[in-house]
């Protein structure tokens, strides 16, 4: 089984949010770049699929090339190979249109992804990919097994969970549940040396507009002081809430 | 040309954020000077859209999307967007939404915006507002192509009612192969679920085990609450992992989020900062959650909790 990881290159998660040249561009300065948590989730299960079940698994990301570090930090954990698509990450469709590229050349059965990159929020890359490359998608899958062909997916749905029953081709957009949180991996000395000799492959990228355009960032305004209530006296904040915030 | 809607139903009934997203779409439809069409799965009663703004209802009814699957629900809003010929796809951001939406994209090679929080700011270019690095800023973002798709975020919009009649008719779309099987669904049919919650009651590690979440419980039932955890609390397995909030849990976009004993990291302020009021029950003065919050109490939960439950039983029942 061939399987792609989809990598989103994203700012960790505890990164101060701040934006540069009057609030068009996100401001890098001073930031700390991740593989994108639900990525990581993925890439782990990847990984039980090729220790358990023989898969050979490449990781992808589009961007420039200070992605690099995030696609050899995947290689560390595991991969046997990256493909970087050499094209700036500015829009989730034109970005699947990349991504559906690479797996048309490259003849994958399973495409994990992550549901959303903790960045733009778009949630739109793994289901545009399958939709380009007519597989069958399965989103904010929490668990994932395949048999020959066949897989069997768990999804979380609002409120509870929905088992599904599909086949290969199959795309996913994963999330926290696909593997445990105990047996997500720090690459170790072993992994980064022999990641530097695994291949990284750079492509260039096929022609696709942008559908979307970034053109502004705002943060939120400042935040009024909280209203501090006595243990004391919690029917004053049930007033509060009641004549204040109208929310009971 | 006119704008379409995808109002969402469970067991044919709708749900809130169908009549959320109609009035999105008739706001939309008055800046363009157009009329709104709805396209609903297996509905009961379609009445009721009229109120929110909608002129027509397609109605699907197939056997075949009696249990949802993106595909075939992409595959019947993309005929109804030919039939109609209809620019502008408005849906909400409930799990099944933003499943089916990038499928229903690539199949009308329409540019597509999630987690919109207002009416578009200009229909030429066409520029919406939506969330961006899990709630801590907002995105500008104009959608290029000819066909839109825009997913409103839920509780962003709000209900705007009108009074109006709909008129209704069959809609018969081909649904071909769906791809995916559902085979089982685990549910708690009884329990509001985080997503349609108005109100949301979420306990932290501060409330130390398991065995304590009865109060938590109790507490959202009073204020007919749907239940949430940190994710310490899901990764130990006190509480399901579908009630994990946060950056990497569920987003919430309550009315009212009460946070007990949750320090408030920045994890988790960014799957819950948008929610309108956020109330902190807290034993230490000093945690960040007190800094994000409209109304805090510094106090022990396991004091102010059961206390609050009677006082608020009490009001209730004044009402
Ligand atoms: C990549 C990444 C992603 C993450 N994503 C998320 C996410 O999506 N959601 C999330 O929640 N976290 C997330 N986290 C974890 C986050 O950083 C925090 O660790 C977590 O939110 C802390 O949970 P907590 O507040 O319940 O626990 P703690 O930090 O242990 O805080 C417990 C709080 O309870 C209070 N307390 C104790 N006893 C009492 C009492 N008797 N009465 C009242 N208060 C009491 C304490 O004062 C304290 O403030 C993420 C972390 C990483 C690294």
């Amino acid at each position: 089984m061939k399987i792609l990881v989809c990598i989103s290159h994203v700012p960790d998660t505890t990164s101060k949010i701040n934006f540069t040249e009057g609030d068009t561009k996100f401001d890098t300065n001073g930031v700390q770049f991740v593989i994108n948590p639900n990525d990581e989730f993925g890439l782990t299960r990847a990984m039980w699929f090729k220790e358990k079940q023989g898969a050979h698994v490449t990781v992808v990301n589009v961007g420039g090339a200070e992605t690099e570090p995030t696609l050899r930090k995947a290689l560390a954990i595991g991969a046997d190979g990256a493909i970087r698509v050499n094209t700036a990450a500015t829009d989730g469709f034109s970005v699947a249109k990349q991504l559906a590229n690479v797996v048309k050349n490259g003849g994958y059965d399973l495409v994990i992804a992550g549901r959303e990159s903790i960045d733009y929020n778009g949630g739109m890359v793994p289901g545009m990919i399958a939709g380009l490359i007519d597989a069958n998608f399965v989103n904010n899958c929490i668990s994932l097994e395949i048999d020959g062909d066949t897989a069997k997916a768990i999804r979380e749905i609002d409120g509870g969970k929905e088992t599904l029953s599909t086949s290969l081709p199959l795309v996913i957009g994963g999330q926290k549940g696909l593997v445990q949180e105990s047996d997500l991996r720090i690459p170790n000395m072993r992994g980064i040396m022999m990641a530097r000799q695994k291949p990284l492959t750079i492509l260039e990228p096929v022609d696709a507009n942008n559908e979307t355009t970034s053109v502004k960032f705002e943060k939120p305004a400042p935040k009024g002081a909280v209203k501090l209530v006595s243990p004391d006296n919690l029917d004053e904040l049930i007033n509060l809430l009641h004549n204040e915030a109208k929310v009971i | 040309m006119s704008v379409l809607v995808y109002t969402e139903s469970e067991q044919g009934k709708f749900k809130k954020t169908a009549f959320e997203v109609a009035s999105y779409a008739k706001a939309v439809a008055d800046q363009l000077g157009t009329t709104v069409t709805a396209i609903t799965i297996n509905a009961n009663d379609t009445s009721e859209l009229g109120n929110y703004g909608v002129d027509k209802v397609l109605n699907v009814s197939n056997t075949q999307l009696d249990m949802f699957n993106a595909k075939g629900y992409a595959e019947a809003i993309q005929q109804a967007a030919e039939q109609e010929a209809s620019k502008i796809i408005i849906l909400s951001s409930s799990a099944n939404s933003k499943y089916l939406a990038p499928l229903l994209a690539v199949r009308l090679n329409a540019g597509y915006a999630s987690n919109v929080i207002n009416a578009p700011s200009s229909t030429s270019p066409f520029t919406v507002k939506r969330t961006a690095f899990t709630n801590k800023a907002f995105e500008m973002t104009t959608i290029n192509t000819d066909v839109k798709i825009v997913g409103v975020s839920n509780n962003s919009f709000g209900l705007v009612e009108k009074s109006g009649d709909a008129s209704a008719e069959d809609f018969s779309p081909v649904i071909s192969d769906l791809g995916v099987k559902v085979e089982s669904i685990d549910k708690a049919s009884n329990k509001v679920s985080i997503a349609d919650a108005e109100i949301v009651v979420s306990g932290g590690r501060g409330l130390k085990g398991p065995e304590n979440w009865g109060m938590v419980e109790e507490l959202a039932s009073v204020l007919g609450a749907a239940t949430a955890c940190s994710k310490p609390v899901s990764d130990l397995g006190w509480r399901p992992h579908g009630e994990h909030v946060g950056q990497t849990g569920k987003p919430v976009a309550a009315n009212l989020y009460i946070a007990i004993g949750i320090s408030g990291a920045i994890q988790h302020l960014a799957g819950i900062n948008a929610s309108k009021v956020k109330v902190v029950i807290n034993s230490d003065a000093d945690a960040p959650f007190f800094k994000a919050a409209d109304y805090g109490v510094v106090g022990d939960a396991f004091t102010v909790v059961p206390e609050l439950i009677e006082k608020l039983k009490a009001f209730k029942a004044q009402q």
